[in-house]
């Protein structure tokens, strides 16, 4: 345990160095206060108004941008480190290799996390200065997605990671993935299924697989109870799951795949040569 | 205390090493030497546990894949490149430190010894610092913590004459009590700090040699060195090696490592043209503990 712990304080305070962690927490920064500045948490679109308005908005644009950030930054962090020489010497110091590699996955989560979790509170935190009526019940569940979301995407990345033997390689495959789950979002690609043939319960169980959907659907479940945004869909969702289940779903679901995810790099990690 | 067995590793269908078999025991330090591709890194990090390989290694009767951390405690390693880290040196020595069972501070001191002040710079990034300082740094890391093992690759290669001879003088302290592997393309750069020779090429042992040398790894040799005439390039040279001049830049004297002479001597040889004499003797310290002279005439 200690030996994981030292691991991820290095790894917290390597990656806190790294121009990716300026980036990327700009970009979530930036998000709330272009939020803030576009004056979105005193607009009324859909009945939906102040400070859960402008989170629902916040948590569209984190769907978008927190998985490609964490899979392109994670999957850097195995392969990357191999090609750089890092590991020859990191892994010449009697760390057990499980120390290692949860050691590093726990502080790349609490890194990719603490930018957007802060960014989260801020706009919380603004919203109260300002008088707004804080949705508690919305951003304790959002948090829950957020963490599911960013523990399943740094397990993928992980397992990328490790398989992959050049950082490149890497990258590119880990942006196949993003845009593969983007895809298996998209409802043309979904009504594509359906008018060839597919029986529409498959269909949604694609989507139901999906984490990025997951976490999309739950997060509308958040506002919008019936899910009358989704459509026809929303039955099948809701007759199989219910709300309450399907808000466990979306928290649960997204961390087993990412920790089997994780744990199947372990695996391949552990096995072959190291450096 | 460490054992080769029929170690063979292959990387796709090329063999990089072959039929491996060596004995390493306390008290042996043996240079590594070989030319590039020759297999002295793959070697060492099949004893280091990161690559797989056919054969059997042991260190203690323990496997390094199989027992990582128990074989690992006991190794204290310097790599030739030093790791692009961008965590800060405190960090890095907490970490290691943490890791070895050993105390921060105990690696902050070998760095004092070595010529660098690791406390002044705790709070820079590692891959900020210059080439020496990453050297020392982690020769101190390797050093700084109890073990039994020294693996060494070109661990002087980027460091000057007196953090050499600071380095020479802790190898020196510990030669009896570890056994090392000090890696280097050139013999002459490692010969006096070696009793053996291990010469790999293309992936098999070509040669497994014992290395008679007589000077102490922390001695001292005075130097007295007698141009032809003055020369700036010659004068430039020398002076890294903390010599002084006098007579117009004719005669020069100054202290080189003992284990460091056969190197002092290959860069004296370019200019061999100017050189009219060379003398080379045991310092006064030195000559108390052991009566004994290597002077030089050209």
């Amino acid at each position: 345990m200690k030996h994981m712990m030292l691991t991820a304080f290095a790894d917290i305070s390597e990656s806190i160095r790294a121009k990716w962690f300026l980036v990327y927490s700009l970009v979530f920064g930036g998000v709330v206060v272009a939020l803030f500045v576009s004056g979105l948490s005193e607009s009324r679109i859909m009945g939906f108004t102040g400070l859960s308005r402008m989170l629902i908005t916040y948590l569209q644009i984190t769907m978008a941008i927190l998985p490609v950030f964490v899979l392109i930054t994670t999957v850097r962090s195995v392969a990357g480190d191999r090609e750089a020489g890092i590991f020859e010497y990191m892994l010449s110091l009697p760390v057990s290799l499980a120390s290692w590699f949860w050691g590093k996955l726990f502080g790349r989560f609490f890194v990719v996390f603490l930018p957007v979790f802060i960014a989260m509170v801020a706009a919380v935190a603004w919203g109260a200065h300002k008088g707004a009526e804080i949705p508690w019940y919305q951003v304790i569940f959002y948090t829950g997605f957020l963490i599911s979301l960013a523990w399943c995407f740094l397990g993928i990345g992980m397992l990328i990671s490790t398989l992959a033997r050049s950082a490149d390689v890497a990258t590119g495959a880990a942006f196949v993935v993003w845009l593969g789950l983007l895809l298996f979002m998209d409802l043309i690609l979904l009504g594509t299924l359906i008018k060839h043939g597919m029986p529409s319960e498959s269909v949604i169980a694609i989507a139901l697989v999906n984490p990025l959907q997951v976490f999309r659907t739950a997060s509308m479940m958040l506002f919008d109870p019936q899910l009358v945004l989704l459509g026809p869909s929303a039955y099948v969702i809701l007759d199989h799951f219910g709300k309450a289940g399907y808000i466990a779903w979306a928290l649960v679901y997204p961390a087993i795949v990412g920790l089997l995810s994780a744990a199947a790099g372990y695996l391949l990690f552990r096995r072959g040569d190291l450096p | 205390m460490i054992n080769f067995q029929q170690v063979s590793k292959r990387f796709r269908r090329i063999d990089v090493l072959s039929d491996i078999n060596l004995e390493i025991g306390t008290g042996d330090r043996v240079a590594l030497v070989g030319s590039n591709g020759a297999g002295k890194t793959t070697l060492i990090r099949c004893l280091l546990g990161e690559y797989k390989c056919k054969g059997k290694i042991s260190v203690d009767g323990d496997n390094p894949r199989q027992r990582r951390t128990t074989v690992l405690k006991k190794i204290g390693f310097v790599p030739q490149l030093p790791p692009p880290l961008k965590m800060p040196v405190g960090q890095l020595i907490r970490f290691a430190a943490g890791v070895c069972e050993s105390k921060p501070e105990r690696m902050y001191d070998i760095s004092s010894q070595l010529g660098l002040d690791a406390r002044q710079v705790r709070r820079q990034p590692f891959n900020k610092l210059s080439g020496g300082q990453k050297q020392k740094l982690l020769i101190s890391i390797a050093l700084g913590r109890d073990c039994d093992l020294l693996v060494l690759d070109e661990p002087a290669a980027n460091l000057d004459p007196e953090a050499r001879h600071a380095f020479f003088q802790l190898l020196a302290e510990r030669q009896h009590n570890v056994a090392m592997i000090i890696s280097s393309h050139r013999l002459d750069e490692v010969a006096a700090l070696v009793n053996r020779v291990v010469e790999l090429d293309c992936g098999k042992i070509v040669l497994n040699d014992h290395v008679a040398d007589q000077v102490d790894m922390d001695s001292m040799l005075d130097c007295q060195l007698l141009l032809t005439r003055a020369d700036s390039a010659f004068a430039e040279t020398v002076r890294e090696w903390g010599f002084e001049e006098s007579d117009e830049g004719v005669l020069w004297q100054g202290r080189v490592s003992g284990p460091d002479r056969l190197r002092f001597l290959g860069v004296l040889s370019r200019y061999a043209a100017l050189l009219k004499g060379i003398q080379m003797q045991e310092a006064a310290s030195n000559e108390q503990k052991k009566d004994k002279v290597h002077a030089l005439t050209a």
